[in-house]
């Protein structure tokens, strides 16, 4: 546990660097304590897997965690190596941003590894509350601002829910804890409605966090008007995050009740698939074209929990990250984009490929494999995820997929042929050094786990 | 030796030429496709013309799911590897005249697909077949959007979506059979022993026969084939007409038939009845084509229609015929799209209405176009006939025996007719005639066109007049999957 110490003390010392205005030494001193913390989180990996909870039963920090918490922190460092030079510009108080974004990291660590409902709520507040001012973070913009109070409110509202659910598995079970939760579920044949009243105020209140239908209508503005590195952590970190609460709270203690749940989660995941992909083909902005595909890949990801099973961890785990990977790429490549053109229109991309090819070459591995084009990390994803499913005999669940992933091609490919096949005037871009190591670093890992994923999936 | 070399050769290859500028990627790209047809020359004589799967190659790839990278070639798969090797080297040289922008990256993109379409055809892991399926989907789409003609944008992406499609429910069916399987395994060996009652086999056939109907395509699922073809830059054409429309045959061939063979026996009569639709369907239309290029894409629908066909009533001497069809249609359908490409670079038109009497002023040119047409429409003692020949012995069996009548027999023949008069038609209407304004400065093919049109006459009539090596290549494979299939369907 010794990451999440680390985490939370870096932002401590972040505030300092600021109080002192020791502006220049933020970013090396957040990268190297996010290092350390990385190293210590891999440190706790054991084969075969023999964790223990600790704190009482509080937190249980198995090679599960690791794994998601490792990779929370490579892309937190990746997003962070992105921001060097670009909070300068859009705020005076870098430190904060820095300190606020690790505050939320450290929530993140606590929901990858609760192993009571207390510590996943407190996990769930202590990310939320620091994205609602980093959603905010630019004090004079109207549409951040707006981002931020929306978020707020939907938010505050969704963890009502959650809260209430939590209450009532409390009131039928007698314990937050999900060790003791699980045995309940498994010595109790007929379970009073309660209980069931409390997983269904769960699931809605996880759905918001993970932005799945038809609770995702914050999403597209607060992923607009947020700060675009901002949106990318939401989409990526956070995202997954979420899905490894899900997933830790399904698999250990309602996956007995699946005959309840699983039918509303495939509803939920229907919808979100055709919401997410159908609106983002309406999109002119290449950001909100983002944002909705988030939902639909908010859906792909679901897959895993609906059909529940050994599997699903490494399913998330594998789909997580070649999501992560290609978002920061598309993220990244946004930023640039919108600096030298002004505005985040698809046609702002327009004959990108001939002044820079090596910024259109990895948008394009990115957008191959937000698509799930073979060879490309995106298609490992999908395949376990199809796998799993077929595996539950959910076929039409996965044929409605592939009617999805088809209308995806639609709206990924426009940017592809947007920077190869249209052409104009564009003067050459200039692309910083940590946002080529950013990118190459991440087009090599959608390419290395597209061509042999045994080289992570072994992991989980 | 195992055909791995085979599949990487040319991925080494791309990666090389990528970097490379103008005339040396040009050098570079037919050097190393010159390579690996020698490669593929050295694998054909230490072929042993049995059964048995040879060159294999079998090592874990993603050991969570029983996915191996397994390879290896047997009869079938040798004629694609022929045709594969043999073709691309001819692409590559066909291109020299022209001045492709960014020419690294072309030719870069030829050899990547090149390396795809051979995992397709030498794959035995279901999974590693549709990675090498999308494999060379991607290069094309590439190919023909940067290099294609005015309404490429909406063309390829259409092509692209249509293909992807019919893909993605073939990688439903192959996950579907790999849960089936008993030791959960992508193994086409372990599909091929999968006890599936009809209706299972009936879906996992429609799931296949979408991502391969598509490909060929078979009527009517054609409608991108014509646009994309007419589209595309020369090359592409090539690539896709010559070779990858052959992975949705041997597809068929491979995977959907010998996986579903009660499948097939619930569609055959339907989907014989679309094939034969599609010969004279796209023969009529062919016959009214103003475009020469696109003549020959529609040209191209009616032979895969009469390949298709043959396949699908499924015996010994279909079989034969579709696989030596494969590699004969492939040859000459290059060597049209040379031909027009020719045209339409000295002429700027590939109108056949403004053309005429082209022979007169181009003897040479006139010879090759007339070779590659006789083989195209099938005269004996050129390669067309061996495959059109069988191929229409194998539906009169069919038919005789199913149906006791003749008309499906009778509209498939037909494409022989209705291709020779098209065919000639546009020969006459092109070379013959009078010369006009337009033609009279077209000068004769020199140069590395003369090397491209003659190593394909060659082939025509090398093949015409003595296919035997190439039927002998394939039988015992044949034989043997039918045989299996016959043991499979008694139960």
């Amino acid at each position: 546990m010794t990451t999440l110490i680390i985490i939370s003390v870096l932002p401590i010392i972040l505030l300092y660097l600021g109080l002192y205005k020791a502006t220049k030494a933020l970013l090396p001193v957040t990268v190297i304590g996010l290092i350390a913390a990385l190293g210590f989180a891999i440190a706790e990996y054991k084969t075969p897997d023999t964790a223990v909870p600790i704190y009482h039963g509080m937190m249980l920090f198995n090679n599960f965690s690791v794994v998601f918490s490792s990779i929370a922190i490579i892309t937190t460092i990746l997003i962070v190596l992105l921001s060097g030079g670009y909070f300068e510009k859009i705020s005076n108080h870098v430190a904060e941003y820095y300190a606020i974004m690790l505050f939320s990291l450290a929530g993140i660590i606590v929901m990858v590894s609760y192993y009571n409902l207390t510590m996943m709520f407190i996990g769930i507040e202590i990310m939320s509350v620091s994205l609602y001012i980093l959603a905010g973070i630019k004090k004079n913009d109207f549409a951040s601002n707006e981002a931020a109070l929306k978020y707020f409110l939907m938010g505050a509202f969704s963890t009502g829910f959650l809260l209430f659910g939590i209450t009532l598995i409390y009131g039928s079970t007698g314990s937050f804890s999900v060790e003791v939760i699980r045995d309940w579920v498994l010595a109790h044949p007929h379970i009073d409605p309660m209980f069931y009243t409390g997983i269904g105020l769960i699931i809605v209140g996880l759905c918001f966090k993970v932005g799945a239908a038809p609770f995702h209508f914050w999403t597209p503005d607060v992923y607009e008007g947020s700060p675009t590195l901002i949106t990318a952590f939401m989409s990526t970190v956070v995202k997954t995050a979420g899905f490894a609460v899900f997933l830790r709270l399904f698999s250990a203690c309602f996956a007995p009740l699946s005959d309840f749940w699983a039918p509303i989660l495939l509803v939920i995941t229907v919808a979100t698939l055709f919401i997410g992909n159908i609106t983002a083909l309406y999109q002119q902005s290449f950001k909100r074209m983002l944002a909705f595909s988030s939902i639909s890949h908010a859906g792909y990801l679901l897959f895993a929990i609906v059909a529940l099973g050994a599997a699903s961890a490494n399913s998330v785990f594998i789909y997580a990250t070649a999501y992560s990977v290609a978002s920061i790429i598309a993220f990244g490549g946004l930023i640039l984009v919108q600096q030298q053109s002004g505005n985040d229109n698809f046609e702002s991309f327009n004959g990108l490929a001939k002044k820079n090819p090596f910024l259109a070459l990895v948008l394009t591995v990115a957008m191959l494999s937000l698509a799930g084009i073979p060879l490309t990390a995106g298609f490992i994803g999908k395949f376990f995820m199809f796998t799993g499913a077929l595996s539950r005999y959910q076929f039409w669940l996965v044929i409605i997929a592939v009617i999805n992933a088809i209308i995806s091609i639609f709206y990924y490919f426009r940017v592809i042929v947007a920077m190869y096949f249209r052409s104009a005037d564009r003067t050459e871009l200039v692309v910083p050094a940590y946002y080529k190591v950013v990118f190459a670093v991440s087009a090599l890992a959608t390419i290395i786990i597209g061509i042999y994923p045994d080289f992570i999936s072994r992991f989980i | 030796m195992t055909v791995s070399i085979l599949i990487f050769l040319p991925v080494i290859a791309a990666v090389i030429v990528a970097f490379l500028k103008n005339s040396a990627a040009r050098y570079a790209a037919l050097f190393f496709s010159i390579a690996e047809l020698a490669i593929a020359g050295l694998f054909l004589s230490k072929f042993v013309p049995d059964a048995t799967t040879q060159f294999g190659i079998d090592v874990p790839w993603i050991a969570k799911f029983g996915i191996y990278f397994s390879a290896g070639i047997d009869g079938i798969s040798m004629i694609m590897v022929l045709l594969t090797t043999i073709l691309v080297p001819l692409i590559i040289l066909s291109t020299f005249n022209h001045e492709y922008k960014n020419s690294g990256a072309f030719y870069a993109l030829i050899l990547f697909m090149q390396a795809g379409m051979l995992v397709v055809f030498t794959a035995l892991d279901g999974f590693l077949f549709y990675v090498g399926w999308e494999a060379a989907l991607i290069p094309i789409y590439f190919i023909c959007a940067l290099w294609g003609g005015e309404n490429r944008i909406r063309i390829t992406l259409k092509f692209f979506i249509y293909t992807f499609a019919g893909s993605l429910f073939m990688l439903v069916a192959l996950i579907y059979l790999y849960l089936q399987s008993p030791d959960k395994t992508f193994s086409i060996h372990t599909f091929y022993a999968l006890k599936l009652t009809a209706p299972q086999q009936s879906w996992v056939f429609l799931a296949f026969f979408l991502a391969f109907a598509i490909k060929m395509p078979v009527f009517p699922f054609h409608t991108w084939q014509p646009d994309t073809y007419t589209e595309a830059p020369t090359g592409g054409t090539m690539m896709l007409s010559g070779i990858m429309l052959k992975m949705g045959v041997y597809g068929v061939i491979r995977w959907l038939i010998p996986n579903a063979p009660l499948g097939l026996v619930h569609w055959q009569t339907l989907i014989t009845i679309l094939a034969v639709i599609g010969i004279v369907y796209a023969s009529i239309i062919a016959f009214n084509q103003k475009d020469g290029k696109r003549l020959v894409a529609y040209s191209s629908i009616a032979h895969v229609g009469l390949i298709a066909a043959g396949i699908f009533v499924w015996n010994i001497q279909g079989l034969q015929g579709a696989l030596v069809q494969m590699l004969s249609h492939g040859i000459n359908v290059i060597g049209m799209f040379f031909i027009w490409d020719i045209i339409s670079r000295r002429l700027g038109t590939r109108d056949i209405s403004q053309l005429g009497g082209i022979a007169k002023v181009a003897p040479k040119f006139a010879i090759a176009f007339l070779i590659i047409v006789l083989g195209t429409v099938g005269l004996p003692l050129t390669n067309g006939f061996v495959g059109e020949f069988l191929l229409i012995g194998s539906m009169f069996n069919y038919s005789a025996a199913h149906y006791q009548n003749l008309t499906i027999v009778i509209f498939a023949g037909s494409t022989i007719i209705l291709g020779a008069v098209y065919m000639l038609r546009m020969y006459k209407n092109v070379m013959q005639g009078e010369v006009n304004e337009l033609t009279a400065k077209f000068t004769d093919i020199t140069g590395s066109e003369q090397l491209v049109l003659g190593i394909i006459c060659a082939l025509i009539i090398v093949i015409g007049v003595y296919p035997q090596p190439i039927l002998h290549i394939s039988e015992a494979a044949v034989t043997n999957l039918m045989n299996t299939l016959n043991g499979k369907l008694v139960f």
